[in-house]
């Protein structure tokens, strides 16, 4: 493959293509299962206070009711005995508790169930549930909180943790700097979106057996948390999320809900179906944290840093913690010998917030690389220069080498691919008709993660193989990446591999998420393939003894046979091998995890965008006129599902920048842009073309493909891109997103 | 949503006798905006007539106007070869609005009807006096940054949302009804109504009306028309602020102006004062400035739609510019 090889070229197509487009897939919503009963969730009308009661006698003369649950009738869930009356929640906080007792803790929390013979039914009684509440002061403004800001408790009990305070040389040597400036950005609380509203279907099969059609990003963890709720063996919970219509993050939790359906479930004993609506989706399933930041950034005359101080306080619920690493781009990326940061929560009378695609990286990168392009500014200087100036050739914070890193490469080439020699270094120097025209760009990187996974293999008589793994595939083609990796490993064509997922029966993989799924199970995959190929050698003397006493580097697989490399006429059918032995399947199960060779190295993967802005002078539109990102992530598997993935993360990272906004009514604790009507992400005319290079050169420190993660650096840095496109196209600095019309004018 | 009974009318006279006979009852014809309110427990009709399919859909050129359908699709209006020649402004505000699809489905006179988008009147947890009158502006004190700044009351500060009704009232639309009282002619500038007292009102229609039609005069704006919109993002998004501006410029002099604004009242607001300023000067941007100016008498912003105020007479000039073609 070409070193910055443009996307269009042989990349394969998804196999599961054919039967998402064509509705054949089915997702956690569309299990019709005999007997079926469908739940619709009641949500609070307040932020704070206790139910006074609930009046559920309208509901249930309804047609087709058949149950309407709550705290006042719910069945205890058995594994929150446990800790059945605290007066408070413990410190770092748990999970809300679906019906467990008469507490609101934010608006539009579940407050009961309704259930009935369909879907519509259910949702008009639970429209006649009728709630009365003793309500208490709530406290929601974040701006108006800031200052009761805490220490996380996951850091008062680990000082150690990656969010703990962090010094390197002086944190405010920024402030004595030749050049130097303080700024503070706001990033609203965006919700999550994806197409798939979240959904659950829950069946008893036994007292003690549960299978739930759920979406989630985990089915392993997802069983063990089922199992520990109810207090049953692992093995009796059953989760099936064989697709899902994306989930960004928030199938990382399992959510009230959830618990809600299986409850239900329980109590009528008939399977429950529970699908939010989209307005529930901003209440109740996560969404990225409101964040303030600041920055303290200095340099010498010349561009050299010297100094950067970050600090974050982050939204969070009063009844669980939620932390990300924001800051964690402002540790590394840049070589100034001082460095400091400080992460803070505010919990208010909120909804607990979850991961949202990039997380706090992207989060922390809008501030960071927004004060790096206003330092540029105030330094006369291109803002490429000052990022090449000051790029590390090793990891300063952990002081390691990199595995691999090739931000300058992908700098330079996307630099020249967006045209960045047309850019002014004034404010406003380019026009286009009346529009005024802007170039931005904005660095991205997140830790090239890989965690411990197991694949199956069955190599069939047929010559097919159906590889498993409980790993679901929230959107980015996991399934066709694992395929076109175990063609590789396996000599075996792709038509001829299945790979089963989603499924909590088949070996253990963790969630998806933290851009870790190529390099966890990809691995599991190629470990299962060496273990299969070690199988096939050691029956190929059966029909060939020729094969007997060869080692693995002495045989080459390909095209479902082997063969002696050095006399390749030599050659059995894996098939053959099967035959010879009787055998009906060969099974083969691996599992693998990181080496230890890869904690020597500081392993991250980088990115960078840039954008052509244009702006209107009189109406304040902006459009978005072209973007061109480059990512180092390692080998890429598939160029199309990469790419594919890319031009996702600069969308979510044009709604960021532009567009998204949860904005809450504090009077009422309560979200009043709550649809999509009111809640905007880019539509098509928003979204410009998308140019996308992968510096495509392997990383075998992280894993045996050369793969690094993609997910998150797609949209890490997209959003000050814009921004600073916005600026250089009118002079006007944005720092609190979106950056809508209002704002430009 | 509640249950309800579904009759499909075949004649206007049918649908009008239907109505009469049930205070409960609403007709649909798109139902873009309706089937949302039902949902969401907004309003509960117990009967629903249909009258999507009566014989309401002709665009034709009668005399000296330009007669068209209420029940005429806004996507086959937008694409008619006559409107587009004789109405170019309709045009550019149709195809302003919502999505291909909801245009689709959506009718001329659905269009007129549909209900403000204000977040208060939708979220049956809050306030609204619109939705349920007495329980408050939720937005007077709220967040109100997609609301009115010009004929707003104490009760209530929506906007009405269509884009397509800015362009038929600055080009003189009637809107021709048939009920109780026989067939009458509304001019389109009284055909929606100001908060007032009675939010709960949107338009001066009686119950059990039905709309014909709508008619609009022939003009020679032709050439010089621009609907301009500035939204949140570049498609599929409610007005910030919307121009509908028509000039009729003989040799760089406006001899007649047409100009109105959306996203700024609760009904269309047609620029009367600023159209007599227009006529007889000639085409600049100064012009263009002074006018803006007047038009802004009376406004006032609240908390977060004080930037209206500025990006409104922005947004006229703009619009002006263009369809002048000073840009």
């Amino acid at each position: 493959m070409k070193f910055f090889d443009k996307v269009i070229g042989d990349p394969m197509n998804r196999v599961d293509g054919k039967l998402k487009v064509t509705g054949a897939a089915r997702y956690s919503a569309e299990y019709q299962l005999p007997n079926l009963s469908y739940g619709v969730v009641v949500s609070s009308t307040i932020a704070k206070g206790r139910i006074r009661s609930i009046d559920s006698r309208a509901a249930l003369r309804a047609p087709g009711v058949i149950a309407v649950i709550s705290h006042e009738n719910a069945i205890k869930v058995p594994g929150w005995a446990d800790n059945e009356h605290p007066t408070e929640p413990p410190t770092g906080g748990r999970p809300l508790r679906a019906f467990y007792n008469n507490r609101v803790y934010s608006n539009g929390q579940p407050i009961a169930i309704v259930v009935a013979d369909t879907y519509e039914r259910a949702r008009h009684a639970a429209m006649l549930v009728k709630a009365e509440y003793e309500e208490e002061k709530h406290e929601t403004n974040f701006e108006k909180n800031k200052g009761k800001a805490v220490v996380p408790a996951v850091v008062k009990k680990n000082p150690k943790s990656g969010l703990a305070d962090y010094e390197r040389g002086k944190a405010d040597a920024y402030k004595t700097a030749s050049v130097r400036l303080e700024a503070e950005y706001v990033h609203p609380s965006e919700v999550h979106n994806p197409m798939e509203l979240q959904a659950i279907t829950a069946y008893w099969e036994a007292d003690d057996k549960l299978i739930v059609y759920d979406k989630v990003q985990g089915t392993k963890p997802t069983q063990q948390a089922f199992a520990n709720e109810w207090k049953i063996p692992v093995q009796n919970v059953r989760v099936i999320s064989e697709f899902v219509g994306g989930a960004f993050g928030n199938g990382l939790h399992n959510w009230p809900h959830e618990t809600a359906a299986i409850i239900a479930a329980k109590m009528v004993k008939r399977p429950v179906k529970v699908m939010l609506t989209r307005e529930q989706m901003f209440f109740m399933v996560g969404y990225r944290p409101y964040t303030w930041q600041k920055i303290g950034i200095g340099a010498d005359k010349d561009g050299r840093l010297t100094g950067i101080y970050h600090e974050a306080i982050g939204q969070t619920s009063s009844y669980e913690e939620f932390t990300e690493s924001t800051l964690q781009q402002s540790k590394m990326m840049y070589t100034s010998p001082n460095i400091g940061t400080k992460y803070r929560l505010l919990p208010l009378d909120v909804s607990t917030p979850i991961w949202m695609r990039g997380p706090g990286e992207a989060t922390g990168a809008f501030a960071l690389e927004s004060a790096i392009d206003e330092l540029a500014f105030a330094l006369n200087i291109d803002p490429v220069q000052l990022r090449l100036m000051n790029h590390t050739d090793t990891d300063p914070e952990k002081n390691l080498p990199w595995s691999t890193k090739y931000l300058k490469e992908c700098i330079q080439v996307g630099a020249e691919k967006i045209g960045w020699s047309k850019r002014s270094l004034k404010p406003g120097g380019v026009r286009s008709g009346e529009w005024l025209v802007g170039y931005g760009m904005g660095v991205g990187t997140f830790g090239a993660h890989r965690g411990a996974a197991a694949v199956r293999a069955k190599l069939l008589a047929n010559g097919s193989v159906v590889f498993q793994s409980a790993v679901t595939d929230i959107g980015p083609g996991t399934g066709t990446a694992m395929v076109q990796i175990a063609s590789e490993h396996l000599g075996i064509s792709p038509e001829k591999i299945t790979f089963q997922l989603g499924n909590s029966d088949f070996p253990q993989a963790p969630n998806q998420g933290g851009s870790a799924t190529v390099a966890t199970v990809g691995s599991a995959v190629v470990a299962t393939c060496q273990a299969m190929k070690e199988r096939l050698l050691e029956m190929a003397p059966s029909a060939d003894k020729r094969f007997a006493n060869l080692k693995l580097e002495d045989v080459t697989f390909d095209k479902a046979h082997l063969s002696i490399t050095r006399s390749p006429s030599v050659k059995v059918a894996y098939t053959e091998l099967l035959k010879k032995q009787n055998l009906t399947e060969l099974d083969v199960l691996q599992d693998s995890k990181p080496s230890q060779e890869a904690s020597k190295y500081s392993r991250y993967s980088f990115s960078v965008h840039f954008a052509e802005v244009h702006v209107h002078p009189m109406t304040g539109q902006v459009r978005v006129k072209k973007v061109v990102s480059c990512a180092d992530a390692g080998t890429i598997v598939n160029k199309k599902t990469a790419a594919n993935q890319m031009i996702g993360g600069v969308t979510g990272g044009i709604g960021m920048a532009l567009q998204e906004d949860a904005v809450m009514d504090h009077r009422f604790g309560r979200y009043v842009t709550k649809d999509l009507a009111d809640y905007h992400v880019p539509v098509h005319a928003d979204v410009p073309p998308v140019e996308v290079y992968f510096v495509d050169k392997p990383d075998y420190i992280v894993d045996p493909m050369g793969t690094k993660g993609l997910g998150e650096i797609a949209i890490i840095g997209v959003a000050p891109a814009i921004t600073n496109a916005i600026f250089n196209a009118t002079g006007k600095r944005i720092r609190e997103l979106p950056v809508t019309p209002d704002k430009l004018i | 949503m509640i249950q309800f009974q579904y009759t499909r009318a075949t004649a206007a006279k049918a649908a009008l006798d239907a109505i009469s006979r049930d205070k409960t009852a609403m007709f649909i014809a798109g139902g873009t905006n309706l089937v949302d309110l039902m949902k969401r427990g907004i309003v509960s009709p117990e009967r629903l007539i249909d009258i999507s399919r009566l014989p309401l859909t002709d665009i034709t050129t009668e005399g000296k106007s330009l007669k068209i359908g209420s029940l005429a699709l806004n996507s086959t209006v937008a694409e008619n070869k006559t409107v587009q020649q004789k109405q170019p402004l309709l045009v550019q505000a149709l195809n302003a609005g919502a999505s291909a699809q909801i245009r689709n489905m959506a009718t001329v006179g659905g269009n007129m009807l549909q209900r403000t988008r204000c977040h208060y009147f939708y979220d049956t947890a809050l306030p609204c006096n619109k939705r349920e009158p007495g329980s408050g502006c939720g937005a007077l004190e709220g967040f109100n940054r997609m609301h009115a700044i010009f004929g707003f009351s104490e009760k209530c500060i929506a906007v009405h949302p269509s884009d397509m009704s800015v362009a038929l009232v600055a080009l003189d639309a009637t809107v021709v009804v048939d009920g109780p009282k026989g067939q009458r002619r509304i001019p389109f500038i009284d055909f929606h109504r100001l908060p007032g007292d009675r939010p709960e009102i949107d338009t001066n229609l009686l119950p059990g009306e039905l709309i014909l039609g709508v008619e609009i005069p022939d003009n020679r704006f032709a050439k010089n028309v621009h609907y301009l919109k500035v939204r949140d993002r570049a498609s599929y998004a409610f007005a910030l602020v919307s121009v509908a501006a028509a000039l009729q410029i003989e040799k760089k002099v406006i001899r007649d102006a047409r100009l109105a604004l959306g996203g700024v009242a609760h009904k269309p607001w047609r620029l009367s004062e600023a159209e007599r300023a227009l006529v007889g000067k000639p085409v600049s941007e100064s012009t263009f400035r002074e006018v803006a100016q007047l038009a802004m008498k009376g406004a006032k912003g609240f908390k977060y739609n004080e930037y209206k105020l500025k990006l409104t007479p922005n947004a006229i000039i703009q619009a002006l510019k263009v369809a002048s073609k000073l840009v």
